[in-house]
């Protein structure tokens, strides 16, 4: 047999019943289309709420140092004067998965600036600690690697304090403040952050170079603690045990002697987020799967009942000479051609949709790849199969039987 | 002269539930060339199951079945369809057209299955066919389209654009008006004196008059088998109606 005439005979059966072809197609469409642009709303809900929930910090790390005994008397731990540089340098050197690691020393005081001033927290850190607690830099500069080395008397201020002294909007870059009697040059103000969920400013702070808060405020030789933030919140367990080694290494701590540091994590907010995400994730499978199925289901339901209405027409067919095979590779073909266009129809569709959403109301969507790739498949495939079994069935019938089929 | 069918003690029971009503108890006769036969008998004398098995859609439960000397038992299923491609044409009382496709489409159907057939040809042949049964200003007509008559014209040069070796009709006058049945009786009776071998199943005593031969069942048995000296023309008929005024 000539299958180029099968072809010839099954685009003719098509292009004769355009509204039935476009009818089924429409079952395959919606079914793709909903479960890509349902995967896309969901995905992207899911990264706009992990991104904010990474903004408040879950992958942080504090070090600080632990209150120890002294004589059977428990002491406190600030006082403890344990952490030392060697400890960070030995941290940011041999902890793996570390995305940013600084030291951390802090005194509150006074600021000063002309007639005015306030009370506030001034923090010695390097640049890390910016991505560390999520902080930028608004307006002017970050102190540099230079000053660092320098110990250079500048700083960067939160808006609190810039609104505290410098009540008549004067610019403060360049302006120079006294910290307990030590001057600072303003060379950056922060971005705003608002408070936090404890109800603390978080915009009145005042961050300057590690050393210069070490050596010329404090002079002490110690730090007050260590921030260190992971690549992912899994290795979150993995890290804190690789810097209670290093850290118990560095401070010849073995066997059962306790250690005179603690490592914490903000564990609930990992908690929180972990949380979130398995049920994020659960939600869509069950969106994508539901979407799916029905999608599945109405295709199944089109096709069967389009072919099986078709067996009089496969009767017919069989009595002026087609042979069994000839109607399966005509319905094959009819069935994978109406899939795959509606397959496609439906994949640009549910992108469409997805970009829609996202550019006239401001959705957060994503669309994934494997949904796209998941759709189109069970679809199609669905299509084809539910287009090709009743026409087997109506084709091993007899001829005579088939065309009587009401 | 070699026969073109012959059916030797032909029998097709069919099992309904828990009977088996015998539609067929051995039939047995056979066709040459040129005849136009029809097969009377009321409902349920089995006529319409002759002539499924004439026309290789069903299968005798026993008996031989000689088409064109060749036994329609013995073939598989992909033969028997081939046979029905290049051997028969078979006409229906509902014409069983392809729903809104050209009358030329429908024609060309039984030469798509036919490998031996180029598109030209096919075409050719197609246009042909329908000139013969007098179609030729509505090739493009779709079958919704067309009237009863019309429409078993086309199903009447689809039985014949592959020249077969007889043509079956299964009261295909059936749903037509009295005027248009005896159009198509006449253009029956001008394809038998071409030449073409003829059967005709009808519960309407009137056609075996304008046949060559009648053959007579009852309760799946023949019971007359009269050959007809006196052959009457459906075109006088046809021309002594009055003629429609609309």
């Amino acid at each position: 047999m000539n299958y180029g005439n099968l072809i010839v005979i099954a685009f003719r059966a098509l292009s004769n019943n355009k509204l039935r072809g476009f009818l089924t197609m429409l079952g395959i469409i919606i079914g793709v289309s909903s479960v890509i642009s349902m995967l896309a709303i969901g995905e992207g809900s899911k990264i706009s709420i992990e991104k904010q929930i990474q903004e408040l910090g879950a992958n942080m790390i504090v070090v600080t140092p632990a209150n120890a005994m002294v004589g059977g008397i428990r002491q406190n731990g600030v006082i403890e004067q344990t952490l030392k540089l060697k400890d960070y340098q030995a941290i940011a050197s041999e902890v793996p998965y570390l995305e940013s690691c600084s030291p951390y020393v802090t005194k509150s005081g006074q600021v000063i600036s002309g007639a005015n001033n306030a009370p506030t927290s001034i923090y010695g850190i390097n640049e890390d600690y910016m991505d560390i607690r999520r902080l930028s830099v608004a307006k002017g500069e970050m102190f540099s690697d230079q000053d660092m080395k320098m110990a250079a008397k500048v700083c960067v201020v939160g808006q609190t304090v810039v609104d505290n002294l410098f009540k008549n909007g004067e610019d403060p870059l360049g302006q120079v403040i006294r910290f307990d009697k030590v001057p600072f040059r303003i060379i950056g103000v922060l971005a705003p952050k608002g408070y936090n969920s404890m109800g603390r400013d978080q915009d009145d702070i005042i961050v300057a170079p590690f050393t210069t808060i070490q050596k010329r405020l404090l002079a002490i030789p110690y730090m007050h603690g260590i921030y260190v933030s992971v690549i992912g919140e899994q290795y979150t367990a993995k890290v804190i045990q690789e810097i209670t080694g290093v850290l118990r290494q560095t401070h010849g701590i073995t066997g059962g002697q306790e250690d005179d540091f603690n490592v914490r994590s903000l564990e609930e907010m990992s908690k929180v987020l972990t949380m979130a995400t398995k049920v994020l994730t659960i939600l869509l499978a069950c969106i994508g799967g539901i979407s799916l199925l029905v999608g599945g289901i109405g295709i199944m339901n089109i096709m069967y009942v389009s072919v099986t209405e078709r067996t009089r027409e496969i009767g017919l067919r069989m009595s002026i000479g087609a042979k069994g095979r000839h109607i399966l590779f005509q319905f094959l073909i009819e069935s994978i051609i109406i899939s795959v266009s509606g397959g496609v129809i439906g994949v640009g569709l549910g992108i469409g949709a997805a970009l829609a959403l996202r550019f006239f109301l401001g959705w957060p969507v994503s669309v994934l790849l494997y949904s796209v790739v998941i759709s189109f498949l069970v679809c199609t495939v669905t299509g084809v199969f539910f287009g090709w079994y009743p026409a087997r069935k109506a084709s091993r019938l007899n001829p005579i039987d088939a065309i009587r089929y009401e | 002269m070699e026969d073109i069918i012959r059916i030797e003690n032909l029998c097709r029971n069919f099992v309904v539930g828990s009977e088996t009503v015998h539609a067929l108890r051995n039939v047995s006769f056979s066709i040459r060339p040129g005849e136009f036969v029809t097969i009377m008998g009321t409902s349920g004398s089995g006529k319409s199951t002759l002539l499924n098995i004439l026309g290789c859609l069903d299968t005798p439960t026993s008996g031989e079945y000689y088409l064109d000397g060749m036994s329609v038992r013995k073939m598989g299923a992909n033969d028997r369809a081939s046979y029905r491609n290049l051997k028969i044409g078979f006409i229906f009382q509902s014409y069983n057209l392809l729903a809104k496709t050209t009358a030329l489409e429908n024609v060309e159907l039984p030469l798509l299955y036919n490998p031996a057939y180029t598109r030209r040809m096919r075409r050719e042949k197609a246009l042909e066919a329908l000139k013969a049964v007098g179609l030729e200003h509505r090739i493009f007509h779709r079958s919704n389209q067309m009237s009863g008559g019309q429409q078993q014209r086309v199903a009447i040069a689809r039985a014949m654009v592959n020249d077969p070796v007889i043509l079956l009709a299964d009261e295909a006058t059936g749903n037509l008006d009295t005027r248009t049945s005896y159009e198509i009786l006449a253009l029956f009776q001008r394809l038998h004196a071409e030449g073409r071998t003829l059967i005709f199943v009808t519960h309407n005593p009137e056609i075996a008059e304008f046949s060559s031969r009648n053959i007579l069942l009852r309760d799946g048995h023949i019971i007359e088998d009269t050959r007809n000296s006196r052959i009457g023309s459906a075109q006088k008929v046809l021309d002594s109606l009055p003629k429609e005024t609309n």
